[in-house]
């Protein structure tokens, strides 16, 4: 049990977001409104994935390094799991922008859609789906253990051009972006998140970090009992 | 087939222990109807996240008894 705190600490820690995300004071906002709130699950989602891909990367890093097998089944899964969290990142962006950026008349969702910031967010998504494709391809398991971890660090990489830098050099209606009118950095310190925001924003993004990193163990220890034999030799 | 029976009996009492904790509050007639029912959709999110935790453990422990197995 001792070593499961964390597990724990998700738990409770998301209780606490979810509890204090709905009732704790917003700052008045014009066009999102109380929609605002979504920051405590969409943004959460985010960082999740974010940092569930740099233990991806680590992982990946250190399999080139040592050639151990068990480091090859703990990048795919970290990736896996940052990649599903990321599917839920991008559709909770879609439905919030449904009801926030479509403020026209006659405005469909597809032309809202074509936006920076989200095509940016989708391309990185759809390298990481290349990453598993990549990976089905192999049927040596050395092979595909070398090349998906080359191709796990392109991936990484090309996060950050395609979600971090290019976005943020274009007009887009997503918080970070220059025509956005809340500056850079995507979290505003003055206008987007208060100081009460930020006492359930942090929480709430360690407690679904560690939510991530459970879900992914479970994994690793299913195939690292899949993969028993392979691993004994 | 008694482990579907457990498991539905183990949904079946988490969904009535549920209803019972509201259906409590419903007769005091205040925090669950107060403030433009927010109260229904914390409630209701904590709900899946405490089912959705329930599940994970499970799967914990159960992986957890495979690998002393082996």
């Amino acid at each position: 049990m001792k070593k499961n705190w964390w597990k724990i600490l998700s738990f409770v820690l998301l209780i606490y977001t979810v509890v204090a995300g709905f009732l704790i004071k917003v700052p008045p906002l014009p066009i999102i409104h109380e929609s605002i709130r979504n920051l405590y699950f969409h943004v959460c989602m985010w960082f999740a994935m974010m940092i569930l891909f740099i233990i991806s990367f680590v992982y990946s890093i250190l399999y080139l390094n040592t050639s151990r097998y068990v480091n090859d089944i703990y990048a795919r899964q970290f990736a896996a799991v940052g990649a599903f969290l990321g599917i839920l990142g991008y559709s909770t962006g879609a439905i919030w922008a449904n009801y926030t950026w479509l403020t026209d008349q006659n405005q469909s969702l597809g032309s809202v859609l074509k936006e920076p910031k989200l095509l940016g967010a989708a391309i990185a998504l759809l390298i990481y789906g290349a990453y598993f494709v990549l990976r089905g391809s192999f049927t040596d398991i050395d092979k595909r253990a070398r090349v998906s971890a080359v191709y796990n660090i392109f991936a990484f990489v090309m996060l950050f051009p395609s979600i971090w830098i290019i976005p943020r050099m274009v007009g887009s209606l997503h918080p970070g972006a220059p025509g956005s009118d809340s500056g850079n950095p995507a979290l505003n310190a003055q206008k987007d998140l208060d100081a009460t925001m930020r006492m359930v924003f942090y929480p709430a993004v360690i407690g679904w970090t560690l939510l991530g990193v459970w879900i992914a163990t479970l994994k690793i220890r299913i195939q690292l009992l899949q993969d028993k034999t392979l691993l004994n030799e | 087939m008694n482990k579907i029976v457990r498991r539905l009996m183990f949904i079946i009492c988490f969904v009535c222990s549920s209803s019972l904790l509201f259906a409590q509050q419903s007769t005091t007639d205040d925090l669950m109807r107060s403030n433009g029912k927010i109260y229904v959709v914390v409630a209701v999110c904590l709900t899946i996240l405490i089912g959705l935790f329930i599940y994970v453990f499970l799967v914990d422990r159960k992986i957890s008894k495979i690998e002393k197995d082996n």
